[in-house]
């Protein structure tokens, strides 16, 4: 497509900023439209080939031109900080952009002072150091972690944006390598008492943040996750050690975890009353809406960025589902009237996020693309609609419906939601 | 191009909302659960040579537990001796929460905590006495994470009479109210019977 033709803010670079909102700026040349910007790339001065490199050292750095950052607008003690998803490859949440939702504050915990105790429904009561938790059997896997409030900003019919980031609107999801003790492994250890169908998982945070949870979910895959992306789990992640429940919602998976109660009941805390549960609409609210359901986001193109010419473009972005392995995601280029099947970049593996790619021969014009993600449950992640039809347009917690991106003939990429409702 | 909205159609079984009751909470989730059927689970079990027990860790004493078993359930397990008054109440909550969440318990600027306003459709904001389930969430986290810059600071007296007063500007207690381990549990809350247990189990029909 001749410049020419175009309209001038086809030649303009979107600038993320820290508010995730996207201000204007000039592009100089064509591979900037399409790359989103967060600083200005420093210019190469020197020639590589002729001055020695710098030496060996003992911790690595990112490439000068290549610095994502968390979005973090609103630092505060009960807060949080979202994953650049725009910006990321593969699967793997580099572990210092891994998204933090804390509600007290990050504790500064040294692992020689930290101790778990297990104890309530259970023959042997019993206290760990984190050189004991250590000392057993581990297990190693990857699994997303998403905030239930992920996707908020795009759920109000009366308040739909059109300049959102995929940062912005998604970023509390995160994908690591998790290693650990199962927590079955512990509570054999322990020996649970016939009766016990719940725990209590309790933080050493300033919060004292705790949940309930099924005892039935934490014999099935949970683990006492102290390993992220083969190194010590981050302060942010629950250092030295957090409950981990693979597909769960996020606040669940008490970090920083100091006490295991085994129980009868659930304890009622106020992360399980007050806040983390659905108003439906219809004068009751769910409670105990642990499972992430099937989900799908296109991380490219998204606002941010500017597409400069028509032609082959390949659409990417990430599927997960909290009940298992997604078996499909769908592409649809013309707003949902059609749909054609993604390649999916294995390993797909279970309760992780899977990355999808369709390549797209765009023509120029308008279009409104969107992903659908299948499960293996068969559960395929709704449109808006359904779940306006199900919960009401204000319900909190857990929007894992579609989500579009319009690509005007400019080349200019927005949220597109509001185009379908 | 506007999408069609899909209508869903729900089946008799998968609209069968359970009741979250006094004391059925817990059974309540996990009867709703109970077949869900697990898709995809990742446990990997110990080898088949490993020890019944391996001993790692000690044993956690009385007094150790005592320590950090600091939480508060529904039915008053936890709550502590000691008790409060409205009155004692105020005066506490006008040193240690006011800055906060405003002179009457409305104006903020963090969460709103007093109102009265019948709940319809959906609840406004999440106030005491609008959608807190449960009285004996109140100490369990003002015990815990209040206030927020000092938690843990207030004694279990002045946590009982906050108690106290915060019911009685929630039009839940009457204003010679004594709040204490006997009477927390016994508070009957407006949104008591608001809430219901998630039993969605995945599927190709349960977009709920």
């Amino acid at each position: 497509m001749p410049h020419a033709e175009r309209p001038s803010i086809s030649r303009r670079a979107w600038v993320a900023t820290t508010s995730g909102v996207v201000a204007a700026g000039l592009i100089k040349t064509q591979a900037d439209a399409v790359r989103l910007i967060a600083q200005e790339a420093p210019a190469q001065t020197t020639d590589p080939t002729k001055i020695p490199g710098r030496l060996t050292s003992e911790l690595g750095r990112r490439a000068s031109g290549e610095q994502p950052r968390r979005l973090a607008p609103n630092p505060a003690l009960s807060s949080s900080s979202r994953t650049p998803l725009q910006e990321l490859m593969g699967i793997i949440t580099p572990a210092d952009l891994h998204f933090e939702r804390h509600h007290a504050g990050i504790p500064e915990i040294l692992a020689d002072n930290h101790e778990l105790l297990v104890h309530g429904m259970v023959d042997r009561p019993m206290i760990f150091s984190m050189d004991d938790l250590k000392r057993y059997p581990r297990v190693s896997r990857i699994h997303f972690l998403e905030c239930s409030g992920n996707g908020g900003a795009v759920y109000r019919p009366t308040n739909m944006p059109t300049e959102i980031t995929v940062q912005a609107m998604d970023g509390l999801l995160s994908t690591s390598e998790w290693t650990g003790v199962p927590v079955s492994t512990i509570l054999r250890e322990v020996g649970v008492r016939r009766g016990a169908s719940w725990i209590l998982a309790e933080g050493s945070d300033a919060a004292v943040m705790a949940r309930s949870i099924p005892l039935d979910k934490v014999m099935d895959d949970a683990l006492l996750a102290f390993g992220q992306n083969g190194e010590a789990i981050r302060p942010e992640q629950g250092y030295p050690v957090r409950l981990f429940l693979p597909g769960w919602e996020g606040n669940s998976q008490v970090k920083w975890l100091r006490r295991i109660e085994v129980t009868d009941r659930p304890t009622m805390t106020r992360e399980e009353t007050s806040k983390y549960t659905d108003p439906l609409g219809d004068g009751t609210a769910r409670q105990f809406s642990f499972y992430m359901d099937a989900k799908s986001v296109i991380t490219f193109p998204s606002y941010g960025y500017a597409l400069p010419d028509q032609g082959w473009w390949e659409i990417r972005g990430l599927a997960w589902s909290g009940r298992g392995r997604i078996t499909g995601v769908e592409v649809s280029t013309d707003g949902g009237q059609s749909w054609v099947q993604a390649a999916l970049q294995g390993p797909i593996l279970p309760k992780a996020t899977v990355r999808f790619r369709h390549l797209w021969e765009w023509d120029g014009r308008d279009a409104l693309i969107l992903s659908r993600a299948t499960d293996e449950t068969g559960y395929v992640q709704p449109t808006v609609q359904q779940l306006w039809e199900a919960r009401g347009d204000r319900t909190s917690y857990h929007f894992n419906h579609q989500r579009p991106w319009k690509v005007a003939s400019d080349g200019v990429v927005t949220f597109g939601l509001g185009e379908l409702v | 191009m506007r999408q069609a909205v899909v209508v869903i159609i729900l089946t008799a079984a998968s609209v069968v909302i359970i009741a979250c009751g006094s004391e059925d909470a817990g059974s309540a989730y996990l009867s709703a659960t109970a077949n869900a059927g697990e898709v995809g689970g990742t446990l990997e079990g110990l080898p088949a040579h490993a020890p019944a027990r391996f001993g790692f860790g000690a044993e956690a004493s009385e007094t150790r537990i005592a320590m950090w078993d600091v939480d508060v359930k529904p039915d008053g397990e936890g709550l502590p001796t000691g008790s409060g008054t409205v009155s004692v109440g105020e005066q506490v909550y006008m040193v240690h929460c006011v800055a906060c969440h405003g002179p009457t318990g409305v104006e903020g600027p963090n969460d709103r905590l007093v109102g009265t306003e019948p709940w319809e459709d959906y609840p406004g904001d999440r106030t005491i006495g609008g959608y807190w389930p449960y009285a004996t969430t109140l100490y369990e986290f003002i015990s815990k994470a209040m206030p927020q810059l000092t938690p843990g600071i207030l004694s279990p007296d002045e946590i009982y009479s906050v108690i106290a007063y915060l019911l009685y500007l929630n039009e839940i207690v009457p204003e010679d109210a004594i709040i204490d381990a006997e009477s927390l549990p016994d508070i009957q809350m407006p949104a008591r019977d608001r809430f219901v247990v998630d039993d969605r189990i995945g599927g190709p029909d349960l977009i709920r």
